[in-house]
């Protein structure tokens, strides 16, 4: 059975890195999402940008990998910027606490303009 | 009308939809669906459909993961309980019952961290229960965990409750 149907976008615009899943993140995509994060990270920009326009569902262990990776960014002293949330993926935020830890925008085009 | 609240000594037999599925991550989208249809159908919000089903998911990512350690061939089963209101001045509820045969576990450690400690993991718990109005987690006789969640349709007009909002981040 195909555990994982998560597609995910990567390219780089300007100094940013932009990472761009499209589907669900759940338990069976985490880890798929994870290795495209990790990749962002090793790009070495001064910043990643998650733009999850296109996710339609998210779980904890999405989060979770969003988590590492801000953990990895503060590390390695780059920006973690998530943006394009939907209500829905952005009550996960909310509920867990997290909207006041991750630096989010409403757009890629304001996470990568933002200086 | 009387809801449907949940109780330690009831189980799977007062449940009017029961769904079996084996402990593999390919069905949680499934049951979702299910979770979030039937709450619409009862008239619940979109955003509390949602989060319901959310917290369902939530619910069987910790017994697949933790419970049966990631083995994909072990049973769960789902019962799902509604109280439909029909115009009165009551309120539409659902009662979900997740039962398993993993090992057991002391239900007063099943608890949610501390969310200002901020790290990967450990969030589950906490989102079944700030969705759900009542989550009891309880050691089944015989083996297993059963974990028995309601939610009572928040009034009219009125969606489910979010934490208020922190520190001025903008979302579009």
């Amino acid at each position: 059975m195909a555990d994982s149907t998560l597609q995910v976008g990567f390219e780089t615009q300007g100094t940013a890195v932009v990472v761009s899943p499209q589907g669900e993140i759940g338990y069976s995509e985490a880890t798929v999402f994870r290795t495209w994060l990790r990749k962002a990270h090793d790009a070495k920009t001064p910043r990643v940008v998650v733009d999850l326009s296109k996710v339609d569902y998210m779980n904890t262990p999405g989060v979770a990998t969003l988590v590492e990776s801000l953990q990895i960014a503060k590390k390695s002293k780059t920006r973690l910027i998530l943006c394009g949330m939907n209500e829905k993926v952005f009550a996960i935020f909310r509920i867990a606490r997290l909207d006041t830890v991750f630096e989010i925008t409403p757009t890629a085009a304001d996470a990568v303009a933002k200086a | 009308m009387s809801h449907v609240h949940p109780s330690n000594s009831e189980s799977m037999q007062d449940a009017q939809v029961r769904v079996e599925l084996l402990s593999h991550p390919t069905f949680i989208s499934g049951v979702r669906e299910l979770v979030s249809s039937i709450c619409r159908r009862i008239g619940f919000s979109e955003l509390c459909c949602g989060q319901m089903a959310l917290a369902v998911d939530e619910a069987l990512c910790n017994v697949m993961k933790h419970g049966y350690e990631g083995r994909e061939d072990q049973p769960i089963s789902i019962g799902m309980q509604v109280h439909e209101d029909k115009g009165g001045n009551d309120h539409s509820s659902i009662r979900i019952v997740i039962e398993d045969r993993a090992k057991q576990v002391d239900p007063k450690s099943i608890c949610g961290r501390d969310l200002q400690d901020v790290r990967p993991g450990g969030l589950g718990v906490h989102m079944i229960r700030e969705i759900m109005d009542d989550a009891i987690y309880e050691k089944r006789e015989g083996g297993g965990m059963r974990l028995i969640m309601s939610k009572k349709n928040p009034s009219q007009g009125a969606s489910c409750r979010l934490p208020d909002a922190g520190g001025g981040q903008s979302h579009g």
